[in-house]
């Protein structure tokens, strides 16, 4: 079921060292955010994960407390090597970066108030707000083949982006919530067709 | 005890610093959905219980580490160093990241072993879709900034667009348009 719709083969990191080295080197090209450039060195470059693997694993990290996207590697990681792979992960997201951001934190005082800087940085989080709508668009190519079916995938992402994004509902109660409707949804939708 | 805190950047007592690490463990396992959800939760704790820091040095805080290359979260990196520098930083990262971390390997591994039961693939398939609700609800808010007055609204739409259109049309890597971004922004078109 991994290989629906992606005729290309799966591809496998050989090591961990070279799952350290991967994320280290798309924690470095993800400013304002790291998940745009991973669904992209993750699903289309390195194709360790079919874009469903990826939206799955996105989904439980979401769920679970704790940053998505650093949930996201830390099982990535485990996957492929166990705790190592998991170690080799998280180091490679967080080391140079955070070597780079107390850096910058440091310098931030001097350059605050040139305009050029504040108005690069204002550039650089459009760009960014724009990245994330745009691997949205992306991943709701899964949508069309869930077993929820379309409408009701649909119902459930505007029901999320309208309470989050318009009504600006706190998570901890919409995703619970909503988790529990859609879940339920899915569970009927498998019923006939299993029988564990 | 102090002393050695302070040669090393922290005016903060080991006590404080204790505490600062409680209070970041604590609000890890409430960060569903994200680290930047507790903000609030830091920013009381940091700005307003303790005065540490002053309101716009947090919000400058979570400013720095979008300008940053790598995840979000290393704005808790940011906010602890500016509230007892390197020893700062340690604490509430650790604080932040411990217990997510050891949650999220323990539960992956426990839904691996389950991965084709029926409640796993209900779990999974119901979740997937408030997944894409979630981020394009990120977006939108990450983008409020940059649409209300103040700023030039009409540039900052077109660079997002054009940062949409190549991110689904082409294999552009994103790292090229957050630099297209810097110097649009930097000419203060955006």
């Amino acid at each position: 079921m991994t290989t629906e719709g992606h005729p290309e083969p799966r591809h496998q990191p050989a090591s961990p060292s070279e799952i350290f080295f991967a994320f280290n080197a798309l924690a470095l090209q993800g400013f304002g955010g790291v998940l745009a450039v991973a669904q992209r060195e993750l699903v289309e470059r390195r194709r360790w994960l079919s874009r469903d693997q990826f939206v799955e694993m996105l989904a439980i990290a979401q769920v679970l407390p704790g940053p998505n996207i650093v949930n996201l590697s830390l099982m990535l990681g485990d996957r492929f090597f166990g705790l190592r792979g998991a170690v080799a992960a998280l180091a490679g997201m967080l080391l140079v970066p955070l070597v780079i951001v107390t850096a910058l934190a440091a310098a931030y005082a001097e350059f605050s108030r040139v305009p050029m800087v504040s108005g690069a940085l204002r550039g650089m989080g459009a760009v960014a707000a724009g990245l994330i709508v745009a691997t949205s668009i992306k991943l709701a190519g899964t949508l069309a083949t869930s077993r929820l079916g379309l409408p009701f995938s649909i119902a459930f992402a505007v029901a999320a982006f309208t309470m989050v994004g318009l009504l600006r509902w706190p998570l901890a109660w919409v995703i619970p919530a909503l988790g529990a409707l859609a879940v339920a949804t899915a569970w009927q939708r498998f019923g006939g067709a299993t029988t564990d | 005890m102090d002393i050695t805190l302070a040669s090393l950047g922290s005016p903060l007592t080991a006590a404080d610093l204790l505490g600062l690490f409680a209070h970041f463990l604590v609000l890890s396992l409430l960060a569903v959905g994200g680290v930047i959800t507790t903000a609030p939760g830091m920013h009381r704790y940091v700005a307003i219980e303790h005065a540490w820091m002053s309101d716009a040095q947090f919000t400058a805080s979570i400013a720095i580490a979008q300008a940053a290359p790598g995840p979000n979260v290393l704005f808790v990196a940011v906010i602890g160093w500016n509230v007892a520098g390197p020893l700062g930083a340690l604490a509430t990262m650790s604080g932040i990241l411990l217990p997510s971390t050891a949650l999220s390997l323990f539960t992956s591994r426990w839904g691996a072993k389950r991965r084709e039961t029926r409640g796993m693939r209900a779990f999974t398939t119901g979740l997937t879709p408030i997944t894409i609700g979630l981020l394009v609800a990120t977006g939108w808010i990450l983008a409020q900034p940059y649409l209300v007055q103040g700023g030039h609204p009409v540039g900052a739409l077109a660079l997002m667009a054009v940062s949409i259109v190549a991110m689904v049309r082409t294999r552009v890597s994103p790292m090229w348009l957050v630099g297209l971004g810097a110097v649009v922004g930097g000419m203060g078109w955006v």
